[in-house]
């Protein structure tokens, strides 16, 4: 997974990710803007992210979970 | 009387919409939704560490950047697995310095090479041959090129035709042969009579009232 290792911990670009998600609800465009990954990588990488519990989308707009924000 | 087995492989057209996949690549799972609202490059190769494929990665790591101005992300595909596409991929750039940063899809079981006919048996029963699908942001089809497993693609004509496809959707205009940018653009051909009358009175430079050009 892009953006979650083997052990379950976030990778460089998952925390990357998950910065962009500070701010509170972001579109994937506005997380790629934000961290300066590839849409196409946001998209994939926060599917695991959210499968991890790292974040959770609502209508197509993602925000950090209680997990999410720990590992920040 | 002796049956005979015939296999129909489907092959995408252009102009469809590229089926979506969800495949295991060098960057993790992706699916080609992924890619929605980018141009893709999606391209196969034979075989990691063989020599033309080599050549050819390469290059298409050189003209990633050119790409990435015009909107368009790479994605390579061979039947090969994701340790052996790392496996190459660091051999690349340990053995000539050049960085493969694009996503290469491990298709080992040929689900995404048979969804978009990309294997020959003509010219290999296990390998994908050369394909290039160019494929737009709403995911259709917008062209695709077939090269044998002896030929390396030529990196110039993939940016020509994104350039191509791309002058072509902003402009309604066609590109004649061996158009470059900044060379003169194709009208459309007057589709009424009317029409026609009218073309050679518009400005363009006609040879005559179905063939004219001009200038963007």
């Amino acid at each position: 997974m892009p953006c979650v290792s083997p052990d379950g911990t976030p990778t460089g670009s998952g925390m990357r990710v998950l910065a962009a998600l500070k701010g509170g609800k972001v579109s994937p465009e506005g997380v790629a803007a934000t961290s300066g990954l590839a849409l196409y990588r946001v998209r994939s990488g926060i599917r695991d992210l959210v499968a991890a519990g790292y974040a959770a989308e609502q209508g197509g707009q993602y925000e950090l979970t209680q997990k999410g924000i720990s590992v920040l | 009387m002796e049956e005979q087995m015939v296999q129909v492989v489907s092959m995408p057209r252009l102009g469809e919409k590229a089926p979506d996949f969800e495949a295991p690549t060098t960057h993790g799972v992706l699916k080609l939704s992924d890619f929605k609202g980018s141009w893709v490059i999606m391209f196969s190769h034979p075989a990691d560490f063989t020599p033309v494929c080599t050549t050819e990665f390469m290059a298409f790591a050189q003209i990633q950047p050119e790409l990435k101005k015009r909107g368009a992300e790479l994605l390579g595909l061979s039947v090969d697995s994701v340790t052996s596409h790392i496996a190459w991929v660091r051999n690349i750039e340990e053995k000539t310095g050049v960085k493969i940063t694009f996503p290469v899809i491990a298709d080992l079981n040929k689900e995404v090479s048979t969804k978009f006919g990309m294997v020959h048996p003509g010219q290999s029963k296990t390998e994908t041959v050369r394909c290039v699908f160019v494929i737009d942001p709403n995911q259709v089809i917008r062209l695709i090129l077939y090269y044998p497993l002896t030929t390396g693609r030529n990196m110039d004509e993939i940016l020509r035709v994104v350039d191509a496809l791309q002058t072509s959707d902003a402009n309604k205009v066609a590109t004649p042969a061996n158009w470059r940018p900044g060379d003169m653009v194709i009208v459309p051909p007057p589709q009424t009579q009317e029409t026609a009358e009218e073309r050679l009175k518009q400005g363009y430079e006609c040879v005559d009232w179905y063939f004219c050009k001009r200038k963007l």
